[in-house]
């Protein structure tokens, strides 16, 4: 379980969370909405102590983050796989070494054979040809590179993961497809999921439950019922965009 | 707009210390940031398995990839102070002085501190590059939240690459100034083989080499650990990492270039 308590960051005289309370259950997958720049992505490196609050609280399986000493808060990021936005493959590294990086049992990592299959085991879970261990991440697509950078968190089969913008970047086709594949990890993995993202459409697609960070807060949280019926005003300017084809689909 | 022209209605007494605060603050910043490094990699040597092969690739980097250039420097260093020599000693002393002249300037002084300097800009610039993109496109967060540690992946190998590398590297540019130093001087000079030996012995003592030697591993810290930093900590962006591979070059540079008075003044 991850639980977020009023958790508190700013950069300089820029106040990114003011007051997050923000929590996501086992097993389920939860999307973080909000426009660019509002701190999806500072809240998701708070949740592996990429980065620390200001105040506040951060707990992960009842631990708490920014406490923990170095060697429990690898053993902790262990158990959580991170997908990056723009992937954050090393491009000094072929994918099969991107990859088997994230292997986090260093007697696992040390297996050549071990890796040999664990590596083609994470690319066809997330749809990539076997070849594609062989080449370097410059020689991938925005697409391929985010898929490498989830068979890279999914490597050391974590219990949660976290996905920044999945699907910023990528044409409609292949935004519904990285979509697909989040559905398809969860249902494969069981992995408790945090999806931050600006796609109304996917997230509503994927998600058990949707929260929308504003202003530095959690605006709303809920199933997309609750989204779908809310009143709020800015919970509605946002949703517009996409609420026609919501309704549709509803 | 607003906050600048309400900075100009403070009054100068709070005006002028914030003017000084401010670089002092970010001075002391960058101190306790560059002391937390240092001991998160004095905390990140037991993790050999990780640094050790990684250390062995950047070694070859450092090294074998600065080898044509390191050389190529000393060369006509040795070069040019033969001829210069030359040109101010030629009837005044005796020639045999000229072995002595470039001996000791080489060993001294211009085999460490140009190998320094071109080590500072060659591979400060690209560690600092390299680790400066790792950070703006949050490679270094990758392998943060992949539990791995970046100080054992990535600052020790290349720091540790600079400390064995760049002893042998100026030891290799002392050989290869002398030796051009000794081809200038006959060549142009007329000076036999054994008036150059003898005075190159003639007032070379053993700690010369030890003082050389010193001077290459203090300036192989330098090189790395400045640049290594710098990049570590690169702002976000294109211009980020531009800016950190410059501050690199120009920080380590002006710090290696004090360490050799200071180490002259204490050793010599």
């Amino acid at each position: 379980m991850i639980e977020l308590r009023g958790v508190h960051k700013r950069f300089g005289a820029q106040v990114v969370l003011d007051g997050v309370d923000f929590t996501v259950e086992q097993g389920e997958t939860v999307a973080l909405l909000g426009p660019s720049g509002t701190g999806k992505s500072v809240l998701l490196k708070h949740i592996i102590g990429l980065l620390l609050p200001d105040s506040g609280e951060v707990m992960v399986d009842g631990l708490s983050v920014p406490e923990l000493p170095r060697n429990e808060l690898a053993r902790l990021r262990h158990r959580v796989g991170y997908a990056f936005q723009m992937g954050a493959l090393f491009d000094s590294m072929t994918v099969y070494e991107n990859i088997r990086l994230g292997i986090a049992e260093e007697s696992c990592y040390r297996d050549k054979g071990f890796c040999d299959a664990r590596v083609a085991e994470c690319l066809r879970l997330v749809n990539l040809a076997p070849e594609v261990a062989r080449k370097m991440p410059a020689e991938l697509s925005g697409g391929m590179k985010k898929r490498a950078g989830i068979a890279r968190a999914i490597a050391g089969e974590p219990s949660y993961l976290l996905y920044d913008e999945p699907t910023s970047g990528l044409d409609p086709v292949n935004a519904d497809a990285m979509d697909a594949l989040i559905g398809q990890l969860q249902e494969e993995l069981h992995v408790t999921s945090v999806v931050v993202s600006h796609d109304v459409r996917g997230s509503f697609h994927v998600a058990d439950r949707i929260a929308l960070l504003h202003e530095g807060k959690i605006r709303l949280a809920g199933r997309s019922e609750e989204f779908m019926a809310t009143q709020d005003p800015v919970v509605r300017e946002f949703l517009d965009r996409d609420f026609q084809l919501l309704q549709a689909r509803h | 707009m607003e906050s600048v022209s309400t900075t100009a209605e403070l009054p100068v007494h709070v005006r002028m210390p914030r003017a000084f605060a401010r670089p002092v603050l970010s001075a002391c910043t960058h101190v306790g940031r560059f002391g937390m490094m240092l001991v998160e990699l004095a905390r990140a040597l037991p993790e050999w398995r990780q640094w050790l092969p990684r250390t062995f690739e950047q070694c070859e980097n450092v090294g074998y990839g600065s080898l044509f250039i390191v050389m190529l420097t000393a060369g006509f260093a040795g070069a040019v102070t033969s001829l210069q020599a030359g040109y101010q000693f030629t009837g005044s002393v005796p020639l045999y002085i000229m072995g002595a002249v470039v001996a000791e300037s080489i060993i001294l002084e211009l085999g460490p501190v140009l190998t320094g300097l071109i080590l500072g800009g060659r591979i400060g610039a690209r560690y600092a590059a390299e680790l400066g993109t790792m950070r703006v496109t949050e490679q270094i967060d990758a392998l943060e939240a992949l539990g791995r540690n970046p100080f054992s992946h990535l600052l020790l190998p290349r720091i540790l690459a600079g400390v064995v590398m760049v002893p042998v590297l100026v030891m290799v540019a002392n050989v290869t100034g002398l030796f051009t130093g000794w081809l200038a001087a006959k060549g142009s000079l007329g000076i036999s083989d054994l008036d150059f030996a003898y005075g190159s012995r003639y007032f070379f003592r053993p700690f010369d080499l030890w003082y050389s030697l010193i001077k290459a591993e203090v300036f192989g810290i330098v090189v790395t650990v400045i640049p290594c930093y710098v990049g570590f900590t690169a702002d976000q962006g294109a211009e980020g990492v531009g800016r950190a591979a410059t501050r690199a070059v120009v920080l380590s540079s002006v710090t290696l270039l004090i360490l050799d008075t200071v180490l002259a003044k204490l050793l010599l």
